[in-house]
């Protein structure tokens, strides 16, 4: 079983049939999108993608547009049912500002694998939902009525903010919890 | 022949002069842009000079500068280049070299398809991170946004002009004029322009007054663009903030007005309505050294 993985450099090259390096223009977002959706598409049982961005030179807003914002539109408007879940690492310190810039502009967040190895959560959440968040992160799994008491809220609170994050697919579900995006978890 | 003459200084200011001389007469008329004693010109006095001779319907002619290190910068910049196919070039034009100008970043470069962009991007990167780093003295984030804010300019072309434009940067050491270094960029097309832009895109704001400099204002300040998508129109805003952030300048003209986000060691004027007629988008970028270290 080979981890989920796609290279954006690899998919950049490929989709425009250059030898790029940057994530420039929305034509070439474009492209790189609709590689990725159908290489997503292709890979929908459940699992986890990690989008590595780790080769990518510079990025401007109309291509991160493209790849990040209309590719987390596309999967929140999808049938969880059929997975789409996505990681993004390699995003550098650099290129961060300006993915937040752009998830913030359409009310969007993703979870991002940092240079320490630790996902984290960017882009526009409520506070409620970054709690959430990070309580099912460090648990790994976890159900409405194990959290209720830390968060101060009853279950059914808890649960709408996890259904929530189900929805913008920032956690899974599982059989009897909700489950963190757990990179290991890209194996198929 | 109506003689149009090119000042001795072109930059985006002095420009004006030149559009004020052609504005009485129509756009077929015979003209002869002389540029005889002009001693200096900038990435926009150049790339804008190139818009103009698009617009023409009759090849104007040109007479290029007299003095030899003037022409043979010009030819270094690959004005001429471009300038043979627009212009009837009057007298003789330097051979052109590979440009050795250490502070030339980018030579007059053509932008019409989306492949220029990266073209343009990834030629000028290596260069552009020594020059802002050491020059400039910007942090090595600074490159980054450098290239998104050349990008989003130079697809504003590709995006709306309907038609292709060039694109020149250069690093200036202005000892005297501000005591400092500075970058230059500039991104002229003669395209359908701004107004036009937003008008066939049915993205006209909901006011009484419309005219360029509404037009400006609402794509440059508000993020408005001919598309509906609620992503788009956020390439302006990137720029602003990459400049606003650096202490740079934006100046964006289109049609008869100009707008300018004026950092404060500058003393432009922000908007301007009823100049010359231009058509197409020209926009001038400025980001310079950093002083307090």
């Amino acid at each position: 079983m080979a981890p989920q993985v796609i290279d954006v450099c690899a998919v950049l090259r490929s989709a425009v049939n250059q030898n790029y390096g940057n994530l420039l223009t929305r034509d070439t977002g474009m492209a790189v999108r609709h590689q990725i959706e159908r290489e997503l598409a292709a890979n929908r049982e459940g699992g986890i993608t990690s989008l590595d961005f780790s080769r990518i030179g510079m990025m401007d807003y109309s291509c991160a547009d493209e790849v990040v914002a209309k590719l987390l539109v596309l999967l929140q408007n999808d049938d969880l049912t059929r997975g789409g879940y996505v990681v993004f690492c390699g995003i550098g310190e650099e290129h961060l500002e300006l993915v937040e810039t752009v998830l913030e502009h359409h009310g969007l967040a993703l979870v991002c694998l940092c240079e320490d190895g630790h996902p984290q959560l960017i882009g526009r959440v409520s506070e409620a939902e970054r709690r959430a968040w990070e309580m099912v992160r460090v648990r790994g799994h976890a159900a409405p009525a194990e959290l209720a008491d830390e968060f101060g809220f009853g279950e059914d609170f808890v649960a709408e903010v996890l259904d929530e994050l189900l929805r913008r697919r920032l956690v899974r579900r599982g059989q009897d919890a909700f489950l963190a995006l757990d990179v290991a978890d890209t194996v198929q | 022949m109506n003689v149009i003459t090119v000042p001795s200084s072109l930059d985006d200011q002095s420009f004006e002069q030149v559009l004020e001389q052609l504005a009485p007469l129509p756009a077929d008329a015979r003209i002869l842009i002389d540029a005889r004693n002009t001693g200096w010109a900038s990435p926009y006095g150049l790339t804008a000079l190139l818009t103009l001779g698009q617009t023409r319907l009759e090849k104007p002619q040109l007479i290029p500068p007299e003095k030899d290190d003037t022409a043979s910068y010009w030819s270094r910049a690959n004005f001429f280049r471009y300038a043979e196919e627009l212009f009837d070039i009057k007298g003789k034009v330097p051979t052109q070299r590979a440009a050795s100008e250490s502070g030339t970043l980018l030579e007059v470069t053509p932008v019409s398809r989306s492949d220029d962009v990266h073209t343009v991007v990834e030629r000028i990167q290596a260069k552009a991170a020594h020059i802002l780093t050491q020059n400039l003295h910007l942090e090595s984030r600074a490159v980054l946004g450098f290239a998104m804010a050349l990008s989003e300019a130079c697809q504003n072309i590709v995006e709306h002009a309907g038609r292709g434009g060039w694109v020149a940067v250069q690093n200036y050491n202005y000892r005297r004029r501000m005591g400092k270094h500075v970058v230059q960029i500039a991104v002229c097309d003669a395209g359908v322009g701004i107004r036009q832009s937003l008008e066939s895109g049915n993205r006209r704001p909901l006011t009484d007054r419309w005219d360029d400099a509404v037009a400006l204002e609402a794509a440059v300040i508000q993020a408005t663009s001919r598309f509906p998508e609620h992503g788009r129109g956020q390439g302006f805003k990137g720029i602003r903030g990459y400049l606003n952030k650096w202490q740079g300048k934006l100046a964006v003209r289109s049609g008869t007005a100009r707008v300018a986000i004026v950092p404060p060691w500058d003393d432009d004027v922000v908007r301007r309505d009823h100049l010359a007629p231009m058509p197409g988008t020209q926009l001038f970028m400025m980001i310079p050294e950093r002083v307090d270290r």
